[in-house]
């Protein structure tokens, strides 16, 4: 065996797979498994632990895999983190724990999360979960959104023996996880299901259906509800549209709206009543993750699909693997280009999109290098469907309902980056709603930081 | 099948063909909602999220009181409901409370309030009348309706109205014709004056309203029912052109002020998931109650 080579992973077939909503990744065998732990030489400083934002001890998961105990492996896991199978099906681990591998130095990094993913797997087929805590101190937390931020802060609290109530907006908790990232990346029933059930287990609470700010501020849950600290994991959910003529136009959608309909609401499923608008020929705008979400959605839909680029293919934000599989099922690039009108017919639906070619400037603050149009370089391209994926703003609503908290020029809430300690004593907040849009891995890191301050605050409160 | 939903329907009444009443035990939403306000329910695992009105709330007991019309594939699944049986989900309440609830008291006491209500919506017209007249203002009220037998919530309101006032476009009961008539009636023959116009009902009525009352130059809020997903501006569907700005209905409305709202785009918008055979019931069953000939749903 060439210990320089990852042991490959099954995939479903491109040619299969854009046919189905099914999983793309059908992850490693026990044996392929242990073939893979057997490439990681343990070292002493793990480099890799560095780059995990919730710093899993990788050397000992990893271990425990080459001995074949994988329930010690998911017990070394689960000490980090609540979401195992789910980070490691959607973390960039090629910029975190695998591009610190030593073994990337000189050839493939180990493949440290389909090796998560593998352990998680296996614990959830043979029923092990976590242990609910032995006592309880009836301290009672609200934990506000149930995306990965807030799921985690409740996992870790509710150890600690809090009475933890999860309150979530929409009908089903999960955050982006459940209705943002698509069901061939994760699988709603059989991966992110299971892992909120655990946190039951734990004795969190989770309520649905309460939108704080609306349902019930912050204030009445503190003053009223006899909540002593609140978690805010609220997450940055409000899209941005160009501003450009024609985006409202029948046909034109925000990427959340899309992916909504489809993962949310079941859309894709004729059994489900929500309706979808597939479209013949759709040109996603954007670059990032989200774009490549719903453009491959949209494939499977049965459309045609152009991602719509205003930089070059170096440039692209979303992660390598995903870029990997859109470009293989056969999802149509247009790099350095740019919308500049939606053209629409006498109905008030979308019939193409005019756009600009762009060429590379100088570097912005980012490092990256800033797209300028090229003159008169108009052209237009036919599309029935337009969706929009330019990113997220968080919503002013908890901002704008709760006395004390204060957000930034951005709408993000501001907070001390150790502990999470919003400008309101008792308040934490982070995820998505203090940083915008990042990663599934950094939400529940700020989580977990959370937690732990918030147990100290609340200890030292009680003292 | 719907035992073990937490949103229980505590009563039912039938207003008219095919328009249904609910009382839903929703206590969070009944502690916090004004006039103005939706909220989302879900019928079941399968069902979509259906924005709908709260049309009256009773915060001791924790009651909301919603109307809808049996229109669709959703709504009409909704009318099979009994008392006793439980919807999955109920949440809110969304959007802004009326713009007059948060008026400045001495404000609005300076004020001569107009309500026009067209079809159902006399039921999100009825909660603003209540709260008009229970803190001491006098509101006027039209409520049109295609005939004798569409006319909702006619006692309710009458008990809060200073004036009500009805018409249907067979003439079947109260004046004949729709409810611009009537303005035009109260307006230039009976010289009332009005200083604010608060029409809600099918969109095409209000942007006739709000023609009209441009025209008369009185103040006009409409409230926008776009197509919506989540009702917590999230998925930009609800978005709509008001101005020259674009706006979340379900987070920055759902009321606006009807001489900005650009209604043509809006109707466009609303088409959009229509099917073929919500159309089709809608015809049939609304008939004329959409007034112009110019309506979408007609053309189609
Ligand atoms: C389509 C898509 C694909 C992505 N792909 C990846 C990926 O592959 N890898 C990766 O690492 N990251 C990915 N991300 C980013 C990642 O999902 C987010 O960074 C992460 O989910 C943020 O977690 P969070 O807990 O802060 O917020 P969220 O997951 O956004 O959860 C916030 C929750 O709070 C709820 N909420 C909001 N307001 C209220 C309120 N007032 N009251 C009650 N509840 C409220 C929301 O409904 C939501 O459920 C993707 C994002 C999207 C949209
Ligand atoms: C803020 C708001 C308040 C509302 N209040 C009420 C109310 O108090 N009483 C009432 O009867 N109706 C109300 N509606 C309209 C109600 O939500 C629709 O009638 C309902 O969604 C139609 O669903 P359906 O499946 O029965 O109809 P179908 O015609 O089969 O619907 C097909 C699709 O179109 C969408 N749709 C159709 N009509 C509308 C519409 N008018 N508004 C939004 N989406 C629509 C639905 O989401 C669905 O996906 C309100 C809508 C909004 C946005
Ligand atoms: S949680 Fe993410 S970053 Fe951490 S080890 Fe797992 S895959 Fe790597
Ligand atoms: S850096 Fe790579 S080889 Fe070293 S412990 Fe981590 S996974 Fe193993
Ligand atoms: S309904 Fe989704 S943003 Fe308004």
């Amino acid at each position: 065996m060439d210990k320089l080579k990852r042991v490959p992973i099954k995939e479903q077939d491109p040619s299969v797979r854009v046919n189905n909503f099914d999983e793309v990744c059908l992850g490693y065998t026990l044996d392929e498994a242990k073939e893979e732990a057997s490439r990681c030489i343990q070292c002493k400083n793990p480099r890799c632990v560095e780059g995990c934002p919730v710093s899993i001890n990788i050397p000992g998961f990893i271990n425990e895999i080459v001995k074949g105990d994988i329930e010690e492996a998911f017990n070394v896991i689960s000490k980090y983190s609540a979401l195992p199978a789910i980070c490691g099906r959607v973390c960039p681990q090629e910029t975190q724990c695998e591009e610190r591998c030593i073994r990337g130095i000189k050839g493939e990094a180990v493949a440290i999360g389909k090796l998560e993913r593998f352990v998680a797997d296996w614990a959830r087929e043979n029923n092990i979960a976590p242990k609910p805590p032995k006592e309880k101190n009836g301290i009672k937390v609200a934990v506000i959104g149930s995306g990965p931020a807030g799921l985690t802060c409740a996992k870790d609290l509710a150890e600690l023996g809090y009475d933890v109530t999860v309150f979530e907006a929409l009908h089903e908790p999960g955050g982006v996880l459940v209705y943002g990232i698509p069901e061939f990346r994760l699988p709603k029933e059989e991966v992110v299901k299971p892992e909120i059930e655990n946190l039951r287990a734990l004795g969190v609470k989770i309520e649905t259906n309460v939108i704080i700010g609306k349902s019930v501020t912050i204030d009445e849950l503190m003053e009223e509800e006899g909540f002593e600290a609140v978690f805010i994991g609220s997450g940055a959910g409000l899209p941005n549209f160009m501003g450009i003529p024609g985006e409202n136009a029948n046909g034109v959608f925000s990427a959340n709206e899309y992916l909504t309909r489809s993962n949310l609401m079941k859309a894709f499923d004729s059994n489900y009543d929500t309706p979808i608008i597939t479209g013949k020929k759709v040109a996603v705008v954007g670059g990032g993750n989200v774009a490549m979400d719903a453009a491959r959605t949209a494939l499977r839909l049965g459309a045609d699909v152009t991602i719509v680029y205003r930089r070059s293919e170096k440039e692209l934000p979303a992660r390598v693997e995903e870029v990997h599989h859109a470009k293989e099922e056969g999802i149509h690039f247009m790099f350095l280009t740019n919308p500049k009108e939606i053209l629409v017919d006498e109905n008030g639906w979308v019939k193409g999109m005019r756009c600009v070619k762009m060429e590379l400037g100088e570097e912005d603050q980012s490092g990256r290098r800033r797209p300028v149009e090229v003159e008169n370089s108009d052209f237009i391209i036919e599309v029935d469907t337009v969706i929009m994926s330019l990113g997220t703003r968080p919503n002013p609503l908890i901002s704008s309902t709760t006395h004390g908290l204060e957000t930034n020029r951005r709408g993000c809430i501001i907070v001390d980056e150790e502990t999470g300690q919003t400008s309101r004593e008792g308040v934490f907040a982070g995820g998505d709603a203090v940083t915008g849009s990042a990663t599934v891995i950094q939400a529940m890191g700020a989580g977990k930081k959370a937690a732990k301050a918030i147990h100290e605050y609340l200890l030292a409160k009680k003292r | 099948m719907s035992k073990d939903y937490t949103y229980v329907i505590t009563r039912k009444e039938k207003l008219a063909e095919s328009i249904y009443l609910m009382d839903i035990k929703a206590p969070r939403v009944a502690a916090h909602c004004y006039p103005g306000q939706f909220v989302i329910l879900k019928i079941d695992e399968k069902g979509e999220r259906i924005p709908l009105t709260i049309c009256d709330y009773d915060r001791d007991n924790g009651i909301v009181t919603i109307v809808f019309q049996a229109l669709g594939h959703s709504t009409k699944l909704m009318a099979e409901y009994e008392v006793g049986e439980a919807f999955r989900d109920f949440t809110g309440p969304l959007g802004k409370k009326s713009e007059l609830i948060d008026m400045p008291r001495e404000e609005l006491s300076k004020k001569k309030v107009l309500f026009v209500a067209g079809g159902v919506g006399a039921a999100p017209v009825y909660p603003q009348v209540k709260w008009m007249k229970e803190n001491g203002y006098e509101p006027d009220c039209i409520i049109g309706a295609r005939s004798k037998d569409f006319v909702i919530l006619e006692d309710q309101i009458r008990q809060y109205a200073n004036n009500l006032y009805i018409t249907t476009d067979d003439g079947s009961y109260g004046m004949k014709g729709n409810v611009n008539d009537a303005i035009r009636h109260l307006v230039q023959e009976k010289g009332k004056h009005y200083d604010i116009v608060v029409a809600i009902g099918p969109m095409i009525m209000m942007k006739f309203v709000s023609l009209l009352t441009k025209e008369l130059n009185i103040k006009t809020i409409v409230s926008m029912n776009p197509i919506m997903v989540d009702g917590t501006g999230m998925c930009g569907a609800c978005r709509l052109t008001v101005g020259n700005e674009i706006k979340f209905a379900c987070v920055d409305g759902p009321e606006f002020d009807g001489h900005l709202v650009n209604f043509d785009e809006a109707m466009k918008r609303l088409s959009m998931y229509k099917t073929k055979e919500g159309k089709k019931i809608l015809r049939e069953k609304e008939g004329e109650t959409h007034h112009h000939k110019d309506c979408q749903i007609h053309k189609e």
